[in-house]
């Protein structure tokens, strides 16, 4: 492996070289490894959820029931819901956080290394303890990867308790992470490097790690009051003892909806950083991307009972987050234009980051008018809880979050490994995933306004071709990522030499170090002008 | 270096935890206050004034005991028609199918929730807790009426009672505050409220 090359060349200058073998990952405090451990994580953990939808699509491919039974089928959709969130996507970010942030703003490391070591190690117990539940007598958990009390509580079984000490550690976890980033951010801060000159990766993080210390609090609450309405006889969501299951919506969405941007404002700061690179231009609006990322993660707290429409809300309360659910179009709107101004009279290259770059600016944007679609409070009530609903989070998730999560892979993997990925290789993962995730998720918008429901191991009759055509899409899309898993791999082992500075467009004092990035950079702070 | 920010941001975290906890009584005032949610106040109503006697509405009843509650409510009709304004009476039959004394308290919730503050109880067995001797049969009447306010376009009202047992908690009350201490002072305050009416 390069990096432990890297390291032991390293190791040299500096007298507290890494102890090797498993206890340098186990104990280490560097920022790059702490990184990789996360990326590799997210790519294990993804390759889990994967899994699991393909065990919801082989059910779903014909009517009637297959493969699984009702109560197996739940608990794939509960767990691949909770896997790719928690375990895919917000470490997937946290990794390239750990990676990039440090580089990008000239620091020598995170802030704070021991706490990062941690943040990282007890990720894996938290998963553990989710998967084996799997295997337990009674099943994990079953009630969908929001919980609904009285669901999670009166109806759930014995191993609820292990779902919810999993959450609690995954929380623990991102709010580490998120104080982590911040305090590197706002201390750590090469000289010159004012608030208006940074990275926008770094801007959208550190707007992230706001939210989540805002909001992840607020789910370990969640699960505490489901924990001890469940085991200790509270009622907090029990109409009988005084309580209301109506609020634990309330609650988990307070939580919930914020977490939807939490997993898309790295993107954004993804997007805004490779599409300048290949369109060898500066990007359009910087500030106006800052202020629209504020804007979003502000209104993003007062729009949470979009997803509660149909629990019988008073008109006014139906409006109000109606109109504020669109006002959020605004801001996001000014970023997909900053981006097509950027590249608008650009010398455009298409790179595999840039490919994924656009397929995410042109995908992300249709998941947000479907998005903006269920906002309409009278048409969400036909939309509410059929598989429009799926189609709308996977465009954004899928070829949001997770497009935006390759391209930055694609973008930094030489700058990791020192050698170049194979364009081949990743010519067909790119192509092959394009094809196949539409193939998978649009036809679901179809089907979902025709009224098949989500969660439901089975369907009315009509919808069998279409599904069959969206479990083809998904089982091609699912194998598509093996070639990711082949790319990154053959990556690391070796391929062609690049330079230090990858990409010919590209800005930014990651692109400063060598190639591969050695194991301690920037000791001494550089110089920002 | 960093601990100064370190400290402002594990204390935002523990404020937000406490944030989640305080949801649960800002969601009951708020509910409260609104009306909101099918939330019905435990509060004896005066008689209503004026009669509308251009629509009439359909009020129906159910029962719903909590899984391990020993409890049965009946009302005599599943559904009565009735003029806003007009005072009606329904029947209930409720029985303790346990062979011990215990003690019940039902809590209603009006559905569609934006109309349940517009359903007016003079008289009601959800008032107060209620003791029934082992196996023992009583009945209680509901006296109530539907406000002239009430939107036209409600025309079909639910209300309906979840029954809990409360033998435990009301033995334990005198030693230690707990959830039902809150219901309890409703209770009382609805005692007061009944005396003060006459």
């Amino acid at each position: 492996m390069s990096i432990a090359a890297e390291e032991q060349q390293t190791s040299h200058e500096h007298s507290h070289g890494a102890p090797s073998g498993l206890k340098r990952w186990l104990y280490t405090t560097n920022h790059k490894d702490i990184g990789s451990l996360y990326l590799l994580f997210s790519l294990l953990m993804f390759l889990t959820g994967g899994a699991m939808a393909m065990v919801i699509r082989a059910e779903l491919f014909q009517p009637g029931m297959q493969l699984v039974d009702p109560h197996f089928f739940n608990q794939m959709t509960t767990v691949h819901g909770l896997v790719m969130v928690f375990g895919a996507v917000m470490p997937a970010f946290t990794g390239l956080a750990n990676w990039m942030i440090p580089m990008m703003i000239g620091a020598p490391d995170m802030a704070l290394p021991r706490m990062n070591n941690w943040s990282f190690w007890i990720l894996p117990f938290a998963f553990a303890i989710l998967l084996m539940s799997l295997f337990m007598e009674g099943g994990g958990p079953a009630f969908g990867w929001t919980f609904y009390a009285p669901l999670s509580t009166t109806y759930s079984n014995d191993n609820t308790a292990l779902f919810v000490f999993a959450v609690h550690i995954m929380g623990i976890s991102s709010i580490m992470g998120a104080i982590n980033v911040i305090v590197t951010i706002v201390n750590m801060r090469a000289p010159g490097m004012t608030w208006m000159k940074l990275p926008l990766f770094v801007w959208t993080w550190l707007i992230t790690a706001f939210l989540l210390i805002a909001v992840m609090p607020v789910l370990a609450g969640a699960v505490t009051m489901v924990l001890t309405d469940k085991y200790f006889g509270t009622s907090f969501f029990d109409a009988a003892g005084g309580g209301d299951p109506v609020m634990f919506q309330h609650i988990f969405w307070f939580f919930g909806h914020p977490e939807v941007y939490i997993m898309i404002l790295p993107a954004f700061g993804i997007i805004s950083t490779i599409v300048p690179t290949f369109s060898r231009k500066k990007l359009f609006g910087y500030a106006s991307m800052v202020y629209a990322t504020s804007s979003i993660a502000l209104l993003s707290f007062v729009v949470w009972a979009h997803h509660m429409f149909t629990t019988g809300m008073p008109l006014a309360g139906e409006l109000f987050f109606m109109y504020a659910t669109m006002l959020i179009s605004v801001p996001t709107g000014v970023k997909v234009f900053n981006w097509v101004a950027t590249m608008w009279r650009g010398a455009i290259s298409f790179e595999i980051p840039m490919m994924f770059a656009i397929a995410f600016i042109v995908l992300f944007t249709l998941g947000g008018f479907s998005g903006l679609m269920l906002a309409i409070t009278p048409a969400d009530f036909q939309y509410h809880d059929t598989y429009f609903v799926v189609a709308h989070f996977h465009y954004v998730l899928v070829t949001g979050a997770v497009f935006s999560i390759m391209a930055a892979a694609y973008y930094w993997l030489p700058k990791w490994t020192g050698n170049m990925y194979s364009e081949t290789l990743a010519q067909w993962h790119f192509w092959m995933s394009l094809v196949s995730v539409n193939v998978l998720f649009f036809p679901m918008h179809f089907v979902g306004l025709a009224g098949m429901p989500r969660r439901i191991p089975d369907y009315a009759l009509q919808f069998a071709d279409f599904n069959a055509i969206i479990s083809i899409g998904g089982f091609v899309f699912g194998l598509s990522q093996l070639l990711f898993v082949a790319v990154v791999f053959k990556c690391i082992r070796g391929g062609e030499s690049v330079p230090d500075k990858v990409w010919d467009g590209a800005e930014g004092l990651e692109w400063q170090v060598a190639s591969p990035a050695p194991y301690h950079t920037f000791s001494k702070p550089p110089k920002v002008d | 270096m960093h601990t100064p920010l370190l400290k402002k941001l594990i204390l935002a975290v523990l404020g937000m935890f406490a944030f989640a906890f305080a949801l649960v009584p800002l969601y009951d005032v708020f509910c409260d206050i609104t009306g909101l949610n099918g939330k019905v106040d435990l509060v004896v109503a005066e008689k209503s004034k004026e009669i509308d006697k251009s629509r009439s509405v359909d009020v129906s009843f159910t029962t719903h005991a909590k899984s391990s509650a020993p409890f049965s409510v009946k009302a005599q009709q599943y559904s009565v028609t009735v003029q806003p304004g007009k005072l009606s009476e329904v029947e209930f039959v409720a029985q303790n199918l346990s062979d011990k004394a215990r003690i019940m308290q039902a809590i209603p919730s009006v559905s569609p929730g934006q109309a349940a503050k517009y359903l007016h109880k003079l008289a009601c067995f959800c008032f107060d807790q209620q003791s029934l001797e082992a196996n023992q049969t009583m009945k209680f009447t509901l006296r109530f009426y539907v406000d002239t306010e009430l939107p036209a376009d409600v025309q079909e009202l639910t209300l309906s009672y979840t029954l809990y047992d409360i033998t435990s908690n009301t033995a334990q009350i005198t030693q230690a505050p707990n959830i039902s201490d809150q219901l309890l002072s409703v209770v009382e305050h609805a005692h007061q409220r009944g005396h003060n009416n006459g």
